[in-house]
């Protein structure tokens, strides 16, 4: 990854998606930019998160197309980016070290060790306790650190400051707002305001026609 | 490859940590064989005759009772989403669960079932040759049970259909299987002859069970 141009733009063209025989998105064009953080607000069931699966490689359109400018030729989408969503994917019965020191060898690239990763988000004294015993927002930072011990360009975020506190909140946005600052993309869904140094707005209503950034 | 190996140490520990229910398929295995002389009876040349088949069928539900929660533990808390984005193809990654899943559970029901033939009467040549047979053909039936478990993996009680669905699947591996120990004892065909067919079933599921569990896995999210 690293001998690869870095990716400076993902876009979104006319995708249309269809959930359950319903149609989510219809004709949603985007763009996001490297170092500025596209926000994707919208009422509940606009399909916020819907639009991040589907960056994610996790759903498929009906119509339209997601594109890069620059990364890795070598890999699609999906594999450039770091999906944040509402589950955590924690092995209660591994320990917090294990927990991530797994994601970090099976996404290949190594980027920073586990202590380090769980010391930005206050965990790194937990490393050996077993994930059962973590809260609900212990458990939402180690999913973060996951973020941290891989680099990929593209973070999805879905509601990343669910169940933070304020302090592991404002912790939270300033990694996110180092990715940025280091030329990394950021597509995040919410419904409370997220103060970004430099954002986009990308507004999903019930019925989604054209919206661009 | 360090991913893959991860991955294959990680299943292993969840398998025999605490609710990971590795020695549970064997428990369950020496339970159905114990229970079978109840039935059929105090009859030891019965009980040698049918000793091969018993456990063979042990062995299948065993296996087929442990293989539901495969991917479903994985889909329930996001890691497959994860698993899906990642570089590694999902055909390798379901390989490797099969082989952590058969060195947890399917490895220990071979290594009991020398044990659990002395309680069927049969013979020493037998025993050998049923544990032959359920080392090559267990994993076969990993295989292709990993293929019910890819296809239920979106409903919460897919236990049963999975059993329903893989069953007939297995039956040539039975047949083979079965056929290769009681061909020793009674020597009207050569063990290599079935034996080959079963460790063939066994190649040929190993390839087909990850290509056809990837296939129902990345529709699984739709």
């Amino acid at each position: 990854m690293s001998m690869a141009p870095p990716v400076t733009r993902l876009i979104g063209e006319e995708l249309t998606l269809d959930r359950g025989g319903r149609r989510v998105l219809a004709d949603l064009s985007f763009t996001a930019e490297a170092g500025v953080a596209l926000v994707v607000t919208g009422p509940n069931g606009a399909g916020k998160s819907t639009l991040l699966r589907l960056i994610a490689g996790l759903l498929r359109p009906v119509a339209g197309r997601l594109a890069v400018d620059g990364g890795d030729p070598e890999l699609a989408l999906p594999q450039h980016c770091h999906y944040f969503g509402h589950q955590d994917a924690l092995k209660p019965q591994l320990t917090v070290g294990e927990n991530l020191a797994f994601w970090r060898a099976f996404f290949g690239v190594a980027d920073a060790e586990v202590y380090a990763a769980l010391d930005r988000v206050g965990l790194a004294r937990l490393i050996d306790l077993p994930a059962a015993y973590l809260s609900a927002g212990q458990r939402r930072r180690l999913a973060f650190a996951r973020l941290l011990v891989t680099k990929r360009p593209i973070w999805l975020l879905d509601e990343p400051t669910s169940a933070l506190d304020a302090a592991s909140e404002a912790r939270l946005l300033e990694i996110v707002g180092e990715h940025l600052d280091g030329g990394g993309l950021v597509v995040a869904a919410t419904h409370l305001a997220l103060p970004f140094a430099r954002m986009d707005g990308l507004r999903l209503g019930p019925a989604t026609v054209g919206a661009a950034a | 490859m360090s991913a893959l190996l991860a991955l294959f140490a990680r299943e292993w520990r969840l398998a025999v940590r605490v609710g990971g229910g590795a020695l549970m398929g064997a428990l369950f295995f020496l339970i159905v064989v114990t229970v079978v002389p109840f039935g059929v009876g105090p009859d030891l040349n019965l009980l040698a005759r049918i000793g091969p088949a018993i456990l063979w069928i042990g062995a299948l539900l065993a296996t087929l009772l442990s293989l539901d929660r495969l991917f479903q533990v994985d889909r329930d808390d996001g890691g497959l989403d994860l698993i899906l984005m990642g570089e590694t193809p999902l055909e390798l990654v379901i390989l490797v669960k099969c082989l952590a899943h058969w060195a947890a559970t399917g490895l220990p029901l071979v290594v009991a079932s020398p044990l659990l033939a002395i309680f069927m009467n049969m013979e020493p040549i037998a025993i050998g040759a049923t544990t032959l047979t359920l080392l090559v053909g267990t994993p076969a039936l990993t295989f292709t049970g990993a293929i019910g478990a890819a296809l239920t993996v979106t409903l919460k009680r897919g236990g049963l259909l999975l059993a329903i669905l893989v069953l007939p699947l297995t039956v040539p591996v039975m047949i083979f299987g079965v056929s290769s120990a009681t061909a020793v004892l009674y020597g009207n065909m050569p063990f290599s002859t079935p034996f080959s067919i079963l460790a063939a079933l066994g190649l040929f599921a190993m390839v087909l069970g990850p290509v056809a569990g990837a296939a129902a896995l990345r529709h699984s999210g739709e």
